[in-house]
């Protein structure tokens, strides 16, 4: 029950961000999901995913504001207002369609297959010495996840050095050069 | 079956967004939310009723454990999920210092 109010919370709190004019406002409604998210994690109990989902917020939250701050976009009449709602909206009618065909097949809520995990579960302590099981998978059962993880993190953070570098030294000598 | 529905909900609102809007933080806002209810889903599918947190402890048998296997995954892809929304915004900051403005319909010179 508590788990339907919260996400009710983070339905109204995203339809929030996505609709209020000032974006300083619609980067605290992202905030308010994002907490609530981590609830839920709690709630269903996940309290490694709870803790990253909070530090990963607040990361989050620093980035956005640092995007967003003393830049507000002035209030723009738009054309085709009445033609892109519309396509939007039978979008993402149709994607429910399918998402609801997809649904049905799965497993009831609260009934998981659990076919994967049951030798984790059996093996998990004996063989890793790990007393989390999701430390367990993360860390020795799917090593190599995690180190893609961290090849996606690295080129992710080469990816912004590239993009928000000031053009360098070497521009100068070479305009030099040519002179 | 209805908190897959509220799930799938919030995945759509943010789709609504990334479809709609034409301010490229809203479109940010709208991924992020839809990374956001993908997570959730993910953990949705591995709980189970009454199930324990999937930590051993010492002197018991825990056998109702939660499926540690999604919440494993989910793991991973919050962090890759931060590491996405950072590059987004970063490219946003950008686009901004070139152009002055958010809105992707000004955005059309193609050199600068």
């Amino acid at each position: 029950m508590e788990l339907h109010l919260l996400l009710l919370f983070m339905i109204f709190a995203a339809i929030v961000a996505i609709e209020v004019k000032d974006l300083l406002s619609s980067v605290v409604g992202v905030g308010a999901v994002g907490f609530a998210l981590c609830l839920a994690f709690l709630i269903l109990k996940a309290p490694d995913l709870a803790i990253t989902q909070l530090v990963v917020e607040i990361l989050c939250l620093i980035i956005l504001i640092r995007a967003t701050i003393n830049k507000d976009l002035p209030l723009v009449i738009e054309g085709r207002w009445f033609f892109n709602t519309i396509s939007t909206l039978a979008f993402v009618v149709v994607f429910l369609f399918f998402a609801w065909a997809a649904i049905k097949e799965l497993p009831a809520f609260g009934n998981p297959l659990m076919s994967v995990v049951k030798k984790y579960l059996a093996e998990g302590t004996s063989r890793t010495g790990a007393v989390n099981i999701v430390s367990a998978v993360v860390l020795d059962f799917r090593a190599y996840d995690t180190l893609g993880e961290v090849t996606v993190l690295f080129s992710a953070v080469l990816g912004i050095m590239a993009v928000l570098r000031r053009p360098g030294r070497k521009k100068i000598e070479d305009k030099d050069n040519v002179r | 079956m209805s908190l897959y529905l509220l799930c799938l909900t919030l995945f759509c609102v943010g789709l609504y967004g990334v479809l709609r809007k034409r301010n490229i933080v809203k479109i940010i806002i709208g991924i992020g939310i839809m990374e956001y209810s993908m997570n959730l889903f993910f953990v949705l599918l591995g709980y189970r009723y009454h199930g324990r947190t999937p930590i051993d402890a010492q002197n018991q048998n825990i056998l109702n454990m939660v499926d540690p296997l999604p919440q494993a995954l989910v793991m991973t892809s919050i962090v890759i999920g931060l590491a996405a929304t950072a590059l987004l915004i970063s490219i946003a900051i950008r686009i901004y210092e070139k152009y002055g403005t958010f809105d992707i319909t000004k955005i059309k010179r193609l050199k600068g």
